[in-house]
């Protein structure tokens, strides 16, 4: 462990928390372009979650210690994924104690906290946030693991940033069985952040929200950290969509300063990419019924499995 | 060690023979709550204690045996205690620890049996587990095997004055004879006609690969039905609730992995090596009970009823587990099969901790509140806080979330699974992939359940006013419940020290261990270097600083300002608790995606009913589809016998002549 290999870690925790609001921001502005609309500032979000922590906090008289942990556990989670994901360099001294699938259980766990806090008050909205998010949940996080086994599969290793650096450095070839699993990684992406077409961010719908149905009882900086963390948890997602299927640019091997240089502005342009092209996918679809979501997340996990077909069939 | 005046068989059947003597004494005087219900509980949980940390020792030592003088003239007891032997009996000794502790506290006067008999039929059924580990000859094992089915059977039945209690205990009695039958069958098969039951002459003997088949199939269905492996599991959500908390505990966290045992036993040990498409067939049994089993759980409306169905889920991984390990074994990969095997019996232990864990905080809650049904509990974290939180560990746990022990045995499972691109046969490796996603699937699933678990029973608004009454289960209670809780944190905190206890199991049975392949003690990689590792420790701390760091890093810059008013209830005026989602409603997503899996019957209310009444039975098909259909061939096979009995003395002494002069007829030719 060297004292550049800590510096990557460190700063891949920091510009993920940082940065990740900006990448929210960054979604919204394109929606709005896409949508007509005049545009807020991309500096939107830090300005929600700054209001937000001035506030005073409000809690239900009701609520357990649970509900009030569970910000800081979500928040905390959240943090440690961005540190195990390999979004600026594969050096990472941290990765060694938790690999692809502890990273899918990380996030597992973050839910798991989310919807018991958001049981924990015995409101209506809360429980039925809470029983839909742990239903999209139980799909998407097989489909999840199972885009994970592909690359595994193919690099011959669990382990996130080895699997990315085997991939960024194999001879450019294609790979069908990662065309099919990156189809279903999207659509995973696009129902764990509560995304059209499984849920709206911007609206509170009752009978369809989700994401924001378990949020309902949070206030001041409770809500804050949550969504801050939610913001996080689309940053992170696309990293591994990064570490996964782009991972070119990735300061590989023993990292040198200008590696970094070189890596950073890359992954900005990427998130650039990847938001504008999330704004377009949203813009163009339509949120589908709450009922209608199994059969898309059943098409997600269909795919990544097909994927793993292709790959024992082919090889590739 | 080795100076020590005991060896460790000895000590093993001190530890059990101890264990009887309690049961025994209990009897001195039966109405006594303080005698057998204290005292001698907590002796039973010194002498578990004593029994792990025997074991604990003994794995580190070679085969011992013993030919014990009881029993019948010229068939006397073969023991034997090798590393497979004492890594269940480490199971066992460890989970009744807390099991007895809890107990020690539970049991009351005028709750059916009187203390002191349960007491006895307690204890007996401790030893008699611990004997079925210990025996090396079919003749103890079985009775050691029957005396564990009857003790356990008088304690399904301590409530036997309701009538759905003797029924369910009747289920259980019936099924677990059956599985005794094949199991008596598969000995017979494996003697192999030299009339030698010792289980060395087993080892020695060689069977055909058609009889040893013969063996295996009734190995499976013997030891799976006492295990709960699909279609055989009926009897497991009768019995389970039914059962006092500690028993349940017992029964779903060490009785089912006694049944595991004695497969590992028949396949790995007196079969000599597997063939491996008989891991094919575990595998697919396995991992068919285990989405079969959280599904299930996932529509129960009672609280005892769903962890029964989540042990019947967490069987069919361990069964997935060691399929696999078959699989391997019988294709010669012996490093694969060392980490599947692991695999297993790591999750056999994990499973023992939280399920008594879950079961235990079941007990606490029914002796709080009278209340099984989850419709009417809810709240009581505020009530009950330290059942509530500890059983939130087991309720992690279970749903296999790191850094708790669950996820360990899941990420053993899971990178033996993806191992799998070197088998031979291309077919096989097509499908053992899709087996990783069965795992994942019923993983997440059982999060779901849990979820619905704890937050119906224990988060929310209490359902009913009385529940507001609940108090905190008594402090032997807590004890029991933080050492099963302890038992879930270290278990998956130090994987890397269990790891290297389990591989004398996996070199004893098929010939290797499983490496530690990184320099660090607390990071778990047994592959081929830089292939997988977790360092649970380390994730645990890094979880805990960053969490730790963001509250000290709010308070700091922020504000701690807290304002307590009621839940918003969206300006319709006051909420209720009947607002919240019920348990049925909870299921209602996974009624929904996999609606084949159940019988649904709905009784719907028409617009004009004055009384409407809203109703929806799940059941399962398999009554309907194989028991049902089967009990009525039996009823017609019964009755069409029956004319035999016509009621008059002289046809039955005409029987008796036929049957004479047949014999006769027998002896002269």
């Amino acid at each position: 462990m060297t004292l550049m290999e800590l510096l990557t870690q460190s700063l891949e925790i920091i510009v993920a928390v940082a940065a990740a609001p900006l990448f929210l921001g960054w979604i919204n502005q394109c929606r709005a372009w896409l949508q007509n609309r005049r545009a807020p500032s991309v500096l939107q979000p830090y300005r929600t979650i700054r209001k937000l922590f001035h506030k005073d906090a409000v809690i239900a008289n009701t609520a357990s210690p649970l509900f009030r942990i569970t910000p800081y556990i979500v928040f905390g989670a959240m943090t440690l994924a961005a540190a195990i994901i390999p979004s600026m360099g594969t050096r990472l001294p941290f990765t060694a104690a938790a690999d692809a699938i502890a990273l899918v259980g990380l996030l597992a766990t973050a839910r798991v906290f989310m919807a018991l806090a958001a049981m924990d008050i015995g409101t209506a909205f809360g429980s039925f946030g809470a029983r839909r998010e742990m239903m999209v949940g139980f799909l998407a996080e097989p489909a999840l693991l199972m885009v994970i086994f592909v690359a595994s599969l193919i690099s011959a290793t669990t382990s996130l940033p080895a699997i990315s650096e085997h991939l960024a450095t194999a001879a450019l070839g294609l790979y069908p069985s990662l065309a099919f699993t990156a189809v279903a990684f999207t659509m995973v992406l696009l129902a764990e952040n509560a995304r059209i077409p499984i849920d709206n961010p911007a609206t509170h719908l009752e009978l369809t929200m989700i994401h924001e149905a378990m949020l309902l009882e949070y206030s001041a900086r409770h809500l804050a950290l949550m969504e801050w963390a939610a913001a996080l948890k689309l940053f992170n997602y696309a990293c591994i969509g990064f570490a996964l299927f782009v991972p070119w640019g990735l300061a590989a091997g023993a990292v040198a300063p200008t590696a970094l240089l070189v890596a950073i502005p890359l992954l900005a342009l990427k998130l650039a990419l990847a938001g504008s092209a999330l704004a377009l996918v949203e813009s163009v679809s339509a949120k589908l019924r709450v009922f209608r979501a199994p059969e898309f997340l059943a098409t997600a996990f269909m795919f990544a499995v097909l994927g793993l077909l292709v790959h024992l069939l082919l090889g590739a | 060690m080795s100076a020590l005046p005991v060896s460790p068989l000895s000590a093993c059947l001190g530890l059990l023979a101890a264990w009887g003597i309690i049961g025994v004494a209990g009897l001195v005087r039966p109405m006594s709550v303080r005698l057998s219900g204290r005292l001698l509980f907590l002796a039973g949980a010194v002498c578990g204690l004593a029994l792990a940390l025997v074991s604990l020792w003994a794995l580190e030592l070679p085969p011992e045996q013993l030919v014990l003088p009881i029993g019948l003239p010229d068939l006397p007891f073969h023991l034997r205690l090798d590393a497979l032997s004492a890594v269940f009996l480490l199971l066992l000794g460890a989970a009744s620890v807390g099991i007895s502790v809890f107990g020690a506290g539970y049991f009351r006067a005028g709750e059916g049996t009187a203390p002191g008999l349960l007491c006895l039929q307690f204890h007996l059924f401790l030893a008699s587990m611990g004997m079925v580990l210990l025996a090396d000859d079919a003749y103890a094992f079985m009775f050691a095997w029957e005396v564990m089915a009857l003790s356990s059977y008088f304690l399904v039945t301590t409530q036997h004055r309701i009538a759905e209690i003797r029924r369910a205990g009747f289920l259980y009695l019936l099924i677990a004879h059956m599985g005794a039958l094949a199991i008596l069958l598969c000995f017979g098969v494996l003697h192999g006609g030299h009339w030698e039951f010792t289980f060395a002459a087993m080892r020695a003997g060689h069977l055909t690969p058609l009889w040893a088949t013969i063996a295996f199939l009734l190995a499976f269905a013997g030891f799976g039905a006492k295990a709960g492996l699909v279609p055989l599991h009926v009897w497991l959500p009768e019995a389970h609730p039914a059962a006092p908390s500690p028993v349940s505990a017992l029964m779903s966290g060490v009785m089912l992995k006694v049944a595991v045992y004695g497969l590992l036993r028949v396949c790995f040990d007196l079969l000599g090596r597997p063939l491996w498409w008989w891991g094919l067939i575990v595998l697919a049994v396995g991992l068919f009970s285990a989405v079969y089993g959280v599904v299930f759980a996932a529509v129960q409306t009672e609280m005892k009823r769903l962890l029964a169905y989540s042990s019947i889920e967490n069987i069919g991984i361990v069964c997935a587990g060691a399929g696999l390990a078959m699989v391997f074994a019988g294709l010669g990969m012996a490093p694969l099969a060392a980490l599947a095997l692991i695999a297993t019996l790591y999750h056999c232990l994990n499973h023992a901790f939280m399920k008594g864990l879950l079961f235990l905080g079941t007990g606490a809650v029914l002796h709080a509140t009278g209340e099984r049904n989850l419709g009417k509990l809810g709240g009581l974290m505020r009530y009950m806080p330290w059942t509530a939180w500890l059983t939130l560990i087991g309720a992690l746990a279970i749903s296999s979330l790191p850094p708790l022990n669950g996820f360990v045995s899941e990420w053993l499972l899971l990178q033996a699974f993806l191992f799998t691109d070197q088998i031979p046969r291309a077919f096989i490796n097509m499908l053992l992939p899709l087996g990783a996603a069965v795992i994942a699937l019923s993983a997440a699933l059982a999060a779901y359940v849990m979820v619905k678990f704890y937050g119906v029973i224990f988060l929310g608004a209490p359902r009913e006013i009385s529940l507001m009454e609940a108090r905190d289960c008594g402090m032997l209670e807590r004890l029991g419940l933080i050492w099963l809780a302890a038992g879930c944190v270290l278990l998956g905190l130090a994987p890397v020290q269990v790891l290297a206890r389990l591989n004398a199991v996996s070199t004893l049975l098929v010939g290797t261990g499983v490496g530690q392949h990184a320099q660090q003690w607390w990071l778990l990689a047994p592959l081929v270097e830089g292939r997988a590792s977790y360092g649970p420790s380390a994730f645990f701390l890094g979880v805990l600083a960053l969490v730790l760091l963001t509250a000290v890093a709010v308070r700091i810059f922020y504000h701690r300002r807290v304002r307590l008013t009621g839940a918003w209830d969206c300006g319709f005026g006051p909420l209720d608790s009947r607002m919240q989602d019920t348990a049925e409603g909870f299921g209602q997503p996974i009624r929904h995606v996999f609606q084949p899996f159940f019988r649904i019957e709905r009784e719907l209310p028409s617009p004009f009913d004055h009384d409407p009444k809203y109703r929806v039975i799940v059941s399962e098909r398999i009554w309907y589809a194989l028991y049902e259909p089967l009990a009525r061939i039996m009823r017609r096979a019964a009755d069409s016998v029956a004319w035999l009995q016509q009621g008059r003395v002289t046809t039955y002494l005409l029987y008796s002549f036929i049957t004479l002069l047949l014999l006769l007829g027998v002896v002269l030719a």
